[in-house]
């Protein structure tokens, strides 16, 4: 009976041994939080751990950044495995087009002529595209008439192909 | 050439009503015709000519760069649909409005500033400066 005794106190000692060597989870989350911590990119993560199996979750910017994320937790020293359920932002909009007004070619002076010339016609609106001024709206064919004459005062080219006739 | 041949009718007909100064050049796709026609009613039937000819004026290969004979002093008429005209202290709509012309009045041209803007006077004294594109010279 005293071999058993030993027996069963050796075995619950190693359990206590092993149990106590191996690193505890919140040891490893606070390791994996401080790792992936340190990389900006992925600071918008959240750790969890259990018995060793990191589980991370939150946005990564990139597929890359996604990678590292999982890299680096397995790089921990205590971590079995990881699941990583990171999703990646989707990537920005593409940049907007400037104003046709940034990408033309007639001053200012001139573009404000045109302006005051279209300010008693309702429904016109003007851009500037390189040399012209392209106008869109409906128009009555005496307001044309007004609007053609007023550009060839200011000297300006125009391009009316999205001006239509009021009916 | 081909667009002087295009607008053949227009340059034909600009020389019949003696326009004076009558300057036309081709450069860039585009017809460059200037001068002065001597009274509105040439003026229109320039512009009338030029939208038969080029329906809408949609094509954009005309530049027809034409005034209408006036000199300082000359008799204009304010030609809004059915407002007042401004009258301003700078030849902009940024300038302060110094006074108003009303539809159909007339008014004394003091100078032709530019090809937008005119300085005019009306006959209660009021001076500045109109948008040219409203103000039609009396024959």
């Amino acid at each position: 009976m005293k071999l058993t005794r030993v027996l069963m106190l050796l075995i619950t000692a190693t359990t206590l041994f092993f149990v106590s060597c191996g690193p505890k989870d919140a040891d490893i989350k606070a390791k994996v939080e401080a790792a992936l911590k340190a990389d900006p990119t992925m600071s918008s993560t959240a750790v969890e751990v259990k018995d060793g199996v990191v589980t991370i979750s939150g946005e990564c910017k990139d597929n890359e950044c996604k990678a590292n994320c999982q890299k680096t937790a397995e790089a921990v020293k205590g971590v079995k495995s990881v699941m990583n359920n990171c999703t990646v932002a989707p990537p920005p909009p593409p940049p907007v087009a400037p104003p046709a007004s940034l990408t033309t070619a007639l001053d200012e002076a001139t573009q404000q002529r045109v302006k005051d010339g279209l300010k008693d016609i309702k429904g016109v609106t003007v851009s500037f595209l390189e040399d012209k001024a392209v106008l869109v709206g409906e128009v009555t064919k005496a307001d044309r008439m007004k609007i053609m004459q007023m550009l060839a005062a200011a000297k300006v080219k125009s391009d009316v192909s999205k001006l239509t006739d009021k009916k | 050439m081909a667009l002087q041949d295009k607008y053949a009718e227009l340059l034909q007909t600009a020389n019949n009503i003696g326009v004076t100064n009558l300057s036309v050049a081709e450069k860039d796709g585009t017809l460059h015709v200037s001068g002065t026609a001597k009274t509105t009613a040439d003026y229109d039937a320039l512009w009338a000519l030029y939208d038969k000819i080029d329906p809408n004026m949609a094509s954009g290969d005309l530049m027809m760069n034409i005034d209408i004979k006036a000199d300082a002093g000359a008799q204009l008429k304010v030609t809004t649909d059915s407002t007042n005209l401004n009258i301003r202290s700078t030849p902009s709509t940024e300038g302060e409005i110094v006074g108003k012309a009303a539809h159909n009045e007339i008014v004394t041209l003091v100078e032709k500033t530019d090809d937008s803007w005119w300085k005019i006077k009306t006959k209660d004294g009021e001076e500045g400066y109109a948008y040219a594109q409203y103000l039609s010279p009396e024959a």
